[in-house]
């Protein structure tokens, strides 16, 4: 075959894109594929890939979409921290003479792909799924407001992880940061597959995150259960409409500066170019406009979560639920308002630079108050101190740290002297860690025997537990301190001998924040091994407050035989107060909607779709493309999309589960 | 007698003040610890507003230990009052607490920010010191590399690269930008980070006071060689400073346009290189991403472009059809050909990270091509 033939077919996808002259890398791969073959084996021998297909792939259970979410989460969360581990361990010894071990090639693909990472494939995929999960049992639903919708969001975002994945071992991912900064990313400075692959992951997880974010909206407005006016939402689906109606709001902004920057490497467009009068600060901006309102999008579900638990083991009524609520609206409408505090030293004017300076910190005021707000739920209560309860605390001691230095960098002449430093990068993994990544352990450890009906082991849910709170202390502290010192961020290796100590702390840091994550892994390990000891029967396993609890653990299908009738903004504790009896009859059909495999196909197109014009084969992106409208107009002559569970199987389950969970 | 699980949480809130002292022990803060004015200011600011943040943080966290304890399960001698939800009283302190702090930080931030701003002129030099009425700012040039810095001080006709040699107590005016990516001219001691941009022109008004060497860098990150785009900067005394002009004007070679188009290709690691004298116009030049011999500078374009739209930048009009002078193109090199457009042969391959380095790789064959970043 000629050279243009192959070029033709295989696009820019070579022998040197496999990782075959490099030893470790190819043995990774070696291992990586027989795990992979071993786990296809495992499921082709056990016969269940049927079973898997049919219940999971397909499902449109929103508890299923959620489970998947939070599996696709942890995974990453592997491998971004991986990626954390390399970095710290380069930074511990790349001093003077010695350049480490990674060579700036590498190293730059590495925090790269850790930033990416742990924002798209970490963060969003545990924050969706738990929403996923949890919400429309808190607010009595069935199911979301699109089942479909929600299954292929879910397998759109798991196509952009693969994607990511993919350049692990084909090819390169980008060396441009996190956002892929222009004019850096643009194709006169990063030509090879690295920020295509970034490209493609990004925008087609995107629309998956976006049109998440519409269901999840719409179920909160439209299928809440009777009589649950907006303000006896509880608190975490509060959160959560306001940080679904953000995502609404933001992702367009950073779809388009991704389509933009597409259009400038695949067509030849100067938007982001130097040259032409193409402006790079405007594709900053744009991805800002994304960047801060995504913070909050992370975070406030992450203060719902804390709400919620804060009350459940405080024993206690939320203190100041309405200013709760009010806090977080306001959070949501500020957070549009701020994104210029990430180049103040871009050289705008001091009255710009000051109202997006004080904007900034008008958002610490309703945090505070939320801050406040738990401390008094703690006040005057019988607070238990389980796992999720310990989480809430350290977040609370860990967090206003993080908001400190946040306020203080959003001071612009202060900001002079910190912005790229490691002093911001400090700040950051301070919120994110602190803020986000607490609640979502807690989160996972509160409803974890909803979900599964048992509880996670508590010996190793410590061991994660104080894993990650020591190890974060000691990772981070030194590096605010080296931010202090002057050291700007993404750096790969030093001349000053001084600062080595510290980063061998943080390299030590980070080992400990490994012993936590091995911790959580053991603690679902063990809770599975030891699940008949851990086993709820009652649904209700934490003494809980909402009505997530009145239901079994796990739930059925349908969540709910009869939808709950709520009067109380703790609706499940008002229910039990009042003798909450179970019904025992009289069940009828439930209408639920129908599993389709339409999600899956769409997302294996988008990937194939992704992958073509990553490698430049046109062919197989022109098919996959149209492949993909074939699919989605044709799945709307599917009209067999519903179904009815019979009343004596609703009647069954029903039963079958009653003698194990009664209301208190 | 606590319960286990509350002197966890006791041991969770003591560890960071455990750690914080063992780490601050000996190091050599320069964001603490500037030698300059402007930095010095920044440094105050950052320490007032620490200390009246730590107001309202202190309180906080300590209340959550002490709530922590005190209502924790095992301890029967607390009150517990299940239905506590709402007191207007604590919602008003809840709410003005947090907000009078962020109304006086936001009071501070409003001057300090138009006082610092980097494109305003100094007042004073030093603490007390106003800038002499007849003092002029020396002016010095910089230029953000692919990866070095350029120092170009016309008043003095000299340039350097890789070090930053300013007289002590001597305002300074910086003019900045870059050639091909988004550097931040970053010297800790000397005043904050300013973005050094492409086809932009930033500013930074700043002063040393103390003579001595310390480091500046590049904040942002602009591809493989950035870890080494450092310079050193020195503060001298005021002959010194003359010397050291005399050493450079005695140092041979002149930065000449032809100097700096070699110059402007990607290098990593480059040691201190001084020019005896400096073609005029290169600053601009930069700006105008006109290095190259026969590339049309951006403002020419631009003027050629307004008088084919009619002439006024305010009332002006689109042009009928594109007109010849848009042709600006990269600093070197031509601008690259899109994806799209390539012909099969002309798409290459995407290579993995192992791809070995041999004798062959395009970064020997052509060193200055501006695709051709990655120096492999």
């Amino acid at each position: 075959m000629t050279e243009t033939t192959l070029k033709t077919i295989f696009g820019r996808l070579g022998w040197e894109s496999f990782p075959i002259h490099e030893p470790i890398l190819f043995g990774t791969f070696v291992v990586v594929a027989l795990l992979g073959l071993a786990i296809v084996g495992a499921v082709t021998w056990f016969r269940l890939w049927g079973y898997l297909w049919k219940e999971w792939f397909t499902s449109v259970d929103h508890k299923k979409i959620g489970i998947m979410y939070v599996i696709l989460g942890i995974i990453m969360l592997l491998r971004g921290f991986a990626d954390a581990l390399m970095m710290r361990a380069q930074q511990a010894i790349a001093f003077g003479a010695n350049e480490g071990y990674l060579p700036a090639h590498h190293y730059d693909q590495i925090f790269t792909a850790h930033g990416t990472i742990m924002i798209f494939f970490v963060a969003i995929p545990l924050v969706v799924g738990l929403i996923n999960f949890v919400m429309p049992l808190q607010i009595g639903a069935r199911d979301v407001a699109f089942p479909f919708l929600n299954n292929l969001s879910f397998w759109l975002t798991a196509a952009g992880a693969v994607l990511t994945m993919t350049s692990l071992f084909i090819g390169e991912f980008a060396r441009t940061g996190w956002l892929s900064y222009a004019p850096l990313a643009g194709l006169a400075y990063s030509p090879d597959t690295g920020v295509d692959y970034y490209l493609w992951s990004l925008q087609i997880a995107g629309v998956g995150t976006t049109l998440s974010a519409i269901n999840m909206v719409a179920t909160i407005i439209k299928m809440r259960a009777p009589g649950m006016t907006m303000m006896k939402l509880p608190v975490f689906c509060w959160t959560a409409l306001c940080s679904n109606v953000l995502a609404i709001a933001i992702f367009p902004a950073l779809t388009v500066a991704f389509f933009l920057l597409m259009l400038d490497r695949y067509v030849g467009t100067n938007f982001f170019t130097n040259e032409l009068g193409g402006a790079p600060m405007m594709y900053w901006n744009m991805v800002w406009i994304w960047g801060h309102p995504e913070v909050y999008v992370l975070v406030l579900p992450a203060f719902g979560i804390y709400s919620e638990i804060t009350s459940t083991f405080a024993g206690k009524r939320l203190f100041g639920y309405t200013s709760m609520v009010y806090a977080t609206v306001v959070i949501t409408i500020l957070s549009y308002l701020v994104w210029l505090h990430h180049f103040f030293t871009m050289g705008a004017g001091p009255a710009v630079n000051s109202f997006f300076g004080i904007a900034t910190m008008v958002i610490s005021i309703p945090t505070g108050a939320k801050v406040f707000n738990w401390l008094f739920t703690m006040y005057r209560g019988d607070i238990r101190f389980e796992l999720p309860m310990m989480w809430v605390v350290a977040f609370m001691l860990t967090f206003v740290v993080g908001g400190m230095t946040g306020v203080l960098l959003a001071i612009p002449p202060a900001d002079f002297v910190l912005h790229n430093s490691l002093f911001l990068v400090a700040h950051f993994h301070n919120t994110i860690i602190g803020g986000v990544v607490f609640g979502l352990f807690a989160a996972m450890v509160y409803w974890f025997p909803k979900a599964f009906g048992f509880k996670l082991d508590p010996f190793w849910g410590k061991v994660a537990f104080w894993g990650w709170v020591v190890g974060y202390w000691v990772a981070w502290t030194p590096i605010y301190v080296v931010g202090l010192m002057g050291t700007t961020r993404r750096v790969h290796h030093f001349d000053d001998p001084s600062i080595q100590p510290y980063f061998v702390v943080a390299a030590i840091g980070a080992l400990i924040i490994l012993v936590g994550i091995l911790g959580f892994v053991m603690s679902i390990v063990m809770g599975f091994v030891k699940r008949e000891e851990l086993r709820d029967t009652t649904g209700d396993p934490w003494d809980g407050r909402t009505l997530e609890w009145s239901t079994s653990s796990p739930p059925p299908a349908y969540n709910f035989a009869f939808l709950p009738v709520v009067h109380d903004l703790d609706a499940w504790y008002d229910m039990k107060a009042r003798g909450y009896q179970r019904p025992a009859g009289e069940f009828r059909p439930i209408h639920m909607p129908r599993n389709t495999g339409t999600g899956v196909i769409l997302a294996g197109l988008s990937l194939a779709l992704g992958f073509g014009m990553v490698w430049y084969m046109w062919w197989l992106a022109a098919l996959s493309f149209i492949g993909l409208l074939a699919v989605a107009v044709g799945h709307t002559f599917n009209f067999k999309r519903d179904t009815f569970i019979p009343a004596a199987e609703v009647a069954a389950t029903e039963n079958a589960r009653q003698p194990l969970a009664v209301g208190a | 007698m606590p319960s286990p699980d509350s002197s966890l949480m006791r041991r969770a809130a003591g560890l960071p003040l455990l750690v914080l002292p063992l780490l601050l022990g000996g190091c050599d803060m320069v964001v603490m610890n500037p030698t300059g004015d402007v930095a010095y200011q920044q440094r105050n600011l950052i320490l007032f507003s620490v200390g009246v943040m730590l107001l309202i943080i202190v309180p906080v966290m300590v209340l959550t230990v002490l709530f922590a304890y005190r209502y924790r399960h095992g301890n029967p001698n607390k009150t517990y009052d299940p239905s506590f939800d709402h007191s207007t009283t604590l919602e008003l302190v809840i709410w003005s607490c947090p907000l009078l702090i962020i109304i006086a930080l936001s009071a501070v931030t409003w001057t300090s920010t138009h006082l610092l701003d980097p494109f305003r002129p100094l007042e004073r030099v030093a603490p007390g010191v106003p800038v002499p009425a007849d003092a002029k700012p020396l002016n010095v040039q910089v230029v953000a590399l692919d990866w070095k810095w350029l120092f170009i001080y016309p008043d003095l006709g000299i340039a350097t690269v890789n070090e930053l040699a300013l007289p002590v107590n001597v305002p300074v005016r910086f003019s900045i930008t870059s050639t091909d990516q988004f550097n931040t001219f970053y010297a800790p001691t000397l005043a904050g980070m300013i973005y050094a941009m492409p086809t932009m022109r930033s500013e930074l008004n700043a002063v040393l006071n103390k003579p001595g060497e310390s480091r500046g860098y590049s904040g942002n990150y602009t591809g493989r060689g950035y870890s080494d785009m450092r310079f050193k900067l020195r503060g001298v005394e005021g002959a010194d400073f003359d010397r050291w002009v005399a050493d450079v004007k005695a140092a041979g070679s002149g930065l000449e346009l032809s100097t700096l188009v070699e110059l402007i290709k990607p290098s990593e690691k480059v040691p201190v290189m001084r020019f005896a004298s400096v073609q005029d116009g290169l600053f601009d030049r930069a700006v105008n991403r006109c290095i190259e011999p026969g590339k049309p500078c951006m403002v020419d374009v631009m003027r050629q472009d307004m008088q084919a739209s009619g002439g006024h930048p305010h009332h002006s009009h689109p042009a009928p059809a594109m007109p010849p002078g848009r042709e600006a193109g990269p600093l070197i090199g031509d601008k690259p050909k899109p994806a799209l457009e390539k012909a099969p042969n002309e798409k290459g391959t995407g290579p993995n990270v192992t791809k070995p380095v041999g004798p062959d790789s395009p970064g020997q064959l052509k060193p200055g091509d501006a695709q051709n970043r990655d120096l492999q």
